[in-house]
């Protein structure tokens, strides 16, 4: 879809989207906000601490929930990196879709990295150990940040959509080399992982856990949303800006040459 | 006559500066014309969009026959470019140079020494790397890797830059013969008397866009200036028969 | 494809063997890297013996990054990139020559480095067959993916900072991968070093068919 084209459908709904917020996005918030403080009162009072971690325990209803978003928004990157790429579904909505879940995804990575080194620290007084999944976890930070950086270096909307699905598309599969690759390098060195959730998790536990889903998952569908949005808005501000800028040039013609101006140019 | 290069209110970015700000221009082939105008008028996006090097974001272009943007790899085979700089690869010789457009291209090897004979590049010239030489020794070396590659549209961005009498004369000469043949030339410099000397029709471009030196029938409903412009020894399709757009 | 690949590379050869960039620079660029790692390990001698492949293939890794950005800074020195783009080749082919050629200027250095590890780390070299052949499978990932990601960055304002920060990490699995190989080889540890082999011929098939695929594309991009 060439950018003009962009435009002028961003431009037919920008009377529908003046701000990222509407009415669902603002039900969806509360939502969140409210499955938060359940998820905070069971984690930290009700639910009992448990016989083996004690406390330390309550960051099961924080750390697995971030991580497995994390996952979830850098799945959607991947998913939405190859719906653009394919030649008949190809639209700016994947792209949209494709930069919002790596943003999230990031966020929530660097929450996976930040909890999961407390918890380590907590239990077994290491800010950081060498398990797969951690491992993992870090290098998957790294290339999202590569990805990102990538994507703020191209201007022109087109190239970076192609340039940056493709670029989904061979990091994904790097990552499927690197599940294996640190896996074995984990079991080689036999570190036990640290964050196997064990078959005890019932009862309360396990419902505080069930509620922690929710209520990440609320949030992280709620942040998806408005940074989907915030690209929308965006591309409409640019589209602004290149009629004002497209005047502009072409007001310089009147006073450089004093000639006729060329016809005028509609943007498609 | 046939159009080789037809753009209609073409507009090309960089980020979200226009470079090109709704230019219309029509170049029949075979024909010589001269872009003028000011630095950053946008005569070198305006070759860069022909040669399917930089994509429109708005408007439409056809170049040969081609959408210089679906067709980017069929076009650029046929059409040369020679931008401000001269896309040499300084450690190779001249001949290495040429030799390596030309293989790219998938032409004979035998058109290399001809080619670098024709740009005045003597012997001893050719065999040193093109890092070590003159300025205007290098811009003969890239016109050379040009000329190999026997492209049915040049566009040259300031061909004569660095060239000394003697070497410009030689480059008018080349086109006018590489015209002949039936090639098109579109080319943009500073240099005054060159449209005279070509027989070219000249084209000004001021920001972003063309303001004068239009043929009469790109002006959608507005009076013609192409006929003040015209220089001496105009293009000789003024006096032939209508053209095909 | 494969006519473009050999000109290509032939011409990139060609252009390294007058310059000399990546021996006078990258080499003992690399050198001095082993050096460093022995600073840094405090000439400990047995701690070295057992990090030496491990140190081996972050030095490979480092100056693959600068053969990456070499072979894309020649293109850009006289805008030259240009004159590719419009030059007719395929561009799988101009990807595979590029390949091919930071891959042969690595392969080479690798020969050198094994012989700085040797007289730096006293390393014992047993396990050859393993050995080589984790190292080309390895020198062909490091080489498919710096020219693929080389070329994105080409066009870039942030050129020379983008590069690194996108390839090491997709290169991680390379260093982790060559290593545990190396280690099995040189027996310092008793994994199977042959299943790190079939992880590094993935990583490698990847990223040649990936930039096969998509190099054109990634050429236009910027």
């Amino acid at each position: 879809m060439k950018y003009t084209e962009v435009t002028s459908s961003t431009r037919a709904s920008s009377s529908a989207l003046a701000s990222s917020y509407t009415r669902a996005t603002r039900v969806l918030g509360w939502a969140a906000l409210a499955a938060l403080a359940l998820n905070t009162w069971w984690g930290l009072w009700l639910s009992p601490p448990d016989v083996v971690q004690g406390q330390f325990v309550r960051m099961l209803y924080v750390h697995p929930a971030v991580a497995t978003m994390c996952y979830a928004g850098f799945g959607i990157c991947a998913l939405g990196s190859a719906a653009w790429l394919w030649p008949r579904l190809r639209s700016p909505r994947w792209d949209r879709l494709a930069v919002a879940g790596a943003e999230v995804g990031a966020v929530f990575c660097a929450a996976t990295l930040f909890t999961g080194s407390i918890w380590g620290r907590a239990s077994w007084g290491v800010w950081w150990t060498w398990d797969a999944r951690l491992t993992l976890t870090a290098v998957l930070f790294a290339l999202s940040l590569g990805y990102l950086a990538l994507r703020r270096a191209v201007d022109n909307p087109e190239s970076r959509a192609m340039v940056s699905s493709i670029v989904a598309m061979l990091m994904a599969l790097t990552v499927v080399v690197d599940h294996y690759a640190t896996s074995w390098w984990v079991t080689l060195h036999q570190n036990t992982t640290l964050f196997k959730v064990g078959p005890t998790v019932h009862g309360w536990q396990l419902a505080t856990m069930l509620v922690s889903f929710v209520a990440f998952g609320l949030v992280f569908a709620w942040m998806v949303v408005h940074r989907y949005r915030l690209e929308v808005l965006e591309e409409q501000y640019e589209a602004v800006g290149l009629q004002s800028a497209l005047e502009a040039r072409r007001s310089e013609v009147q006073g450089l040459t004093g000639a006729r101006s060329p016809a005028e140019v509609p943007v498609r | 006559m046939v159009l080789s290069v037809r753009l209609r209110s073409a507009v090309a970015l960089a980020g979200r500066y226009p470079l090109l700000a709704g230019a219309d221009l029509d170049v029949r082939t075979g024909e010589i014309v001269v872009l003028r105008g000011a630095n950053g008028a946008g005569k070198t996006s305006a070759l860069r969009v022909m040669a399917g090097l930089l994509p429109l974001a708005a408007g439409q272009a056809s170049v040969l026959g081609l959408d210089p943007m679906a067709d980017a790899r069929a076009l650029r085979r046929r059409v040369g470019l020679l931008g401000h700089r001269n896309g040499l690869y300084d450690d190779l010789s001249a001949e290495e140079n040429v030799y390596f457009a030309v293989r790219a291209a998938r032409l004979p090897k035998q058109a290399v020494p001809s080619a670098l004979e024709r740009l005045g590049l003597r012997e001893g010239l050719r065999t040193l790397p093109t890092g070590r030489l003159s300025a205007g020794q290098r811009r003969r070396v890239a016109l050379a890797v040009l000329l190999a590659r026997r492209p049915e549209l040049w566009l040259l961005d300031e061909p004569y830059a660095g060239l000394d009498a003697e070497h410009r004369e030689l480059l008018d000469k080349l086109l006018r013969e590489v015209t002949e043949a039936g090639a098109t030339v579109v080319l943009a410099t500073h240099e005054d008397r060159t449209a005279e000397v070509l027989a070219g029709r000249v084209v000004i471009m001021a920001a972003g866009s063309v303001v004068d030196g239009l043929l009469p029938d790109e002006a959608t409903g507005l009076p013609s200036r192409a006929a003040d412009v015209a220089q001496p020894g105009a293009c000789r399709a003024s006096l032939e028969a209508p053209f095909v757009a | 494809m494969w006519r473009d690949a050999v000109l290509v590379a032939a011409k990139d050869l060609r252009i390294e063997a007058r310059a000399k960039v990546a021996l006078n620079q990258v080499v003992p660029y690399a050198l001095v890297v082993l050096l460093l790692f022995g600073f840094a390990f405090d000439q400990d001698r047995p701690l070295l013996v057992q990090a030496a492949p491990g140190l081996f293939w972050l030095a490979v890794l480092f100056s693959g990054l600068l053969a990456a950005q070499r072979s894309f800074s020649i293109e850009a020195s006289d805008a030259a990139i240009d004159g590719l783009r419009l030059s007719g080749l395929e561009p799988a082919g101009i990807f595979l020559g590029k390949a091919v050629a930071v891959g042969a200027q690595l392969v080479a250095l690798e020969v050198l480095l094994t012989g700085g590890i040797v007289v730096l780390f006293h390393t014992e070299l047993t396990g050859a067959g393993l050995l080589v052949a984790s190292a080309l499978l390895s020198t062909a990932g490091v080489a498919a993916a710096g020219v693929a990601y080389g070329a994105l960055s080409m066009g870039l304002r942030v050129r020379e900072t983008l590069l690194p920060l996108l390839l090491a990490p997709v290169l991680a699995p390379v260093v982790l991968a060559a290593t545990e190989a190396w280690r099995a080889a040189l027996r310092l540890s008793t994994g199977d070093g042959w299943r790190w082999l079939g992880l590094l011929g993935c990583f490698a098939a990847i990223y040649l068919a990936g930039g096969v695929l998509s190099f054109g594309a990634l050429m236009e991009g910027t």
